[in-house]
């Protein structure tokens, strides 16, 4: 099993077994969408979230 | 635990809400025995007469103050400056005492003082306690007999200012502001004409723009001398949300943030960190806290300006209240301080 620090909050975010690249986690810690942009080494990086916006 | 080695609890000044909260909270207890609750207005009436939560599980009754027997621990849940007159009483009464009004919140008698405006009838007290925060001083707790009470927007003042200050991210050059919006359960079981339904309904009313007494338990448990706290009143029962800003050192990032919040949420089982990406429930707010012991902590940082905004939501009348004064029991007490306060908090509510 690959480990890898999210680069939003440098929690140590495992990636199950079977992952493949181009696949979406989440950060059990700080929530937020992952792409996995490699796995041999494993790498993700952050993925456009929708955001909330009450003030329109 | 067997039933004939439970510790025997008494409640002082049982028929208001902090007291009622407690009444709560230790008829779940696994390890505690409730052996007299008091109140002067209610003697002889069944505390679920008051407390209508707790009919069926009690058939308890207010007794009168003066008919007071030693037990194992003694809970204080008076109005404010009762306590300070009587505590050489109550100590002979019970090896341990926590007390959840304000008389024994702060070691300095000139402190307390300036915020009161009045002197400490027990000065020589003030030192026999210690501050009933375990976020603060849990291994203090562990080993006191007498056990402050903690204010409920101290609380969410100084545990939305915990990871910053504990990690020391925080520009104590800078002032700190803290906005607090509170529900109406905090005014107490006594009322005034300002929590009479037709006023208090539907309100946003800041009540309090500097100075409340509160702000001297985040200046002693702090250290941060230039703080203001600043009450505004909702349309809430329970609840606080404290939403603090400040300025934190140069060169700290939102990665160091979070590395402080995890470490404070990792040492304390009653500490969540609420910054979610998802949801609806995306920052601390006090709605789903009702009746749990919980405080929620989230934050922003503004990288360009080093202006954090900090947050923390709490139940009132539990983590700013009873729920903290239980922690305290268990804690001095050497049991798991979670027991008796497992309640997780309802959704929707």
């Amino acid at each position: 099993m690959s480990t890898v620090v999210c680069p939003e909050c440098e929690a140590q975010v495992e990636l199950a077994a079977g992952t493949e690249a181009g696949e979406i986690i989440v950060c059990p810690d700080c929530g937020v969408d992952l792409e996995v942009t490699g796995v041999e080494p494993a790498a993700v990086q952050l993925a456009p979230m929708e955001q909330e916006d009450w003030g329109e | 635990m067997k039933d004939e080695i439970k510790t025997s609890v008494s409640i002082i000044g049982g028929s208001g809400y902090g007291g009622g909260e407690l009444l709560r909270l230790l008829l779940g207890h696994p390890n505690v025995e409730i052996k007299q609750v008091t109140s002067r207005s209610r003697v002889g009436e069944y505390v679920y007469q008051t407390h209508p939560n707790l009919r069926k599980r009690t058939q308890l009754k207010f007794s009168d103050p003066s008919q007071l027997e030693p037990a194992d621990v003694l809970f204080l849940a008076q109005p404010h400056g009762q306590a300070q007159k009587n505590i050489e009483a109550y100590a002979k009464l019970a090896p341990r005492i926590i007390d959840l009004a304000a008389d024994f919140r702060l070691r300095d008698a000139d402190f307390y003082e300036k915020w009161y405006g009045e002197k400490h009838a027990a000065p020589e007290w003030l030192n026999k306690f210690v501050y009933g925060l375990p976020e603060l001083r849990r291994e203090e707790i562990s080993k006191a007999g007498y056990i402050s009470g903690v204010g409920c927007n101290a609380t969410a003042s100084n545990l939305a200012l915990l990871p910053l200050v504990k990690a020391g991210l925080i520009d104590l050059s800078s002032p700190v502001f803290i906005e607090i919006k509170v529900g109406s359960s905090e005014g107490g079981a006594e009322g005034n004409s300002g929590s009479l339904h037709a006023e208090r309904a539907n309100v946003i009313r800041t009540f309090s723009a500097f100075g409340h007494r509160h702000t001297a338990e985040v200046i002693q448990e702090m250290g941060v001398e230039d703080v203001s706290l600043t009450m505004t009143a909702v349309d809430l029962v329970r609840g606080v949300l404290a939403t603090a800003h400040a300025k934190v050192k140069q060169g700290v990032a939102t990665k160091d943030l979070w590395k402080a919040y995890r470490a404070v949420a990792n040492e304390n089982p009653f500490i969540r960190v609420v910054k979610e990406q998802r949801g609806i429930y995306r920052v601390p707010e006090p709605k789903i806290l009702s009746g749990s012991n919980y405080a929620d902590l989230g934050f922003e940082l503004d990288e360009r300006s080093g202006h954090i905004v900090a947050m923390c939501a709490i139940d009132n009348l539990m983590k700013g209240a009873s729920g903290t004064a239980v922690q305290g029991m268990n804690l001095t007490m050497g049991w798991d301080e979670t027991t008796g306060l497992e309640f997780m908090g309802l959704h929707p509510i």
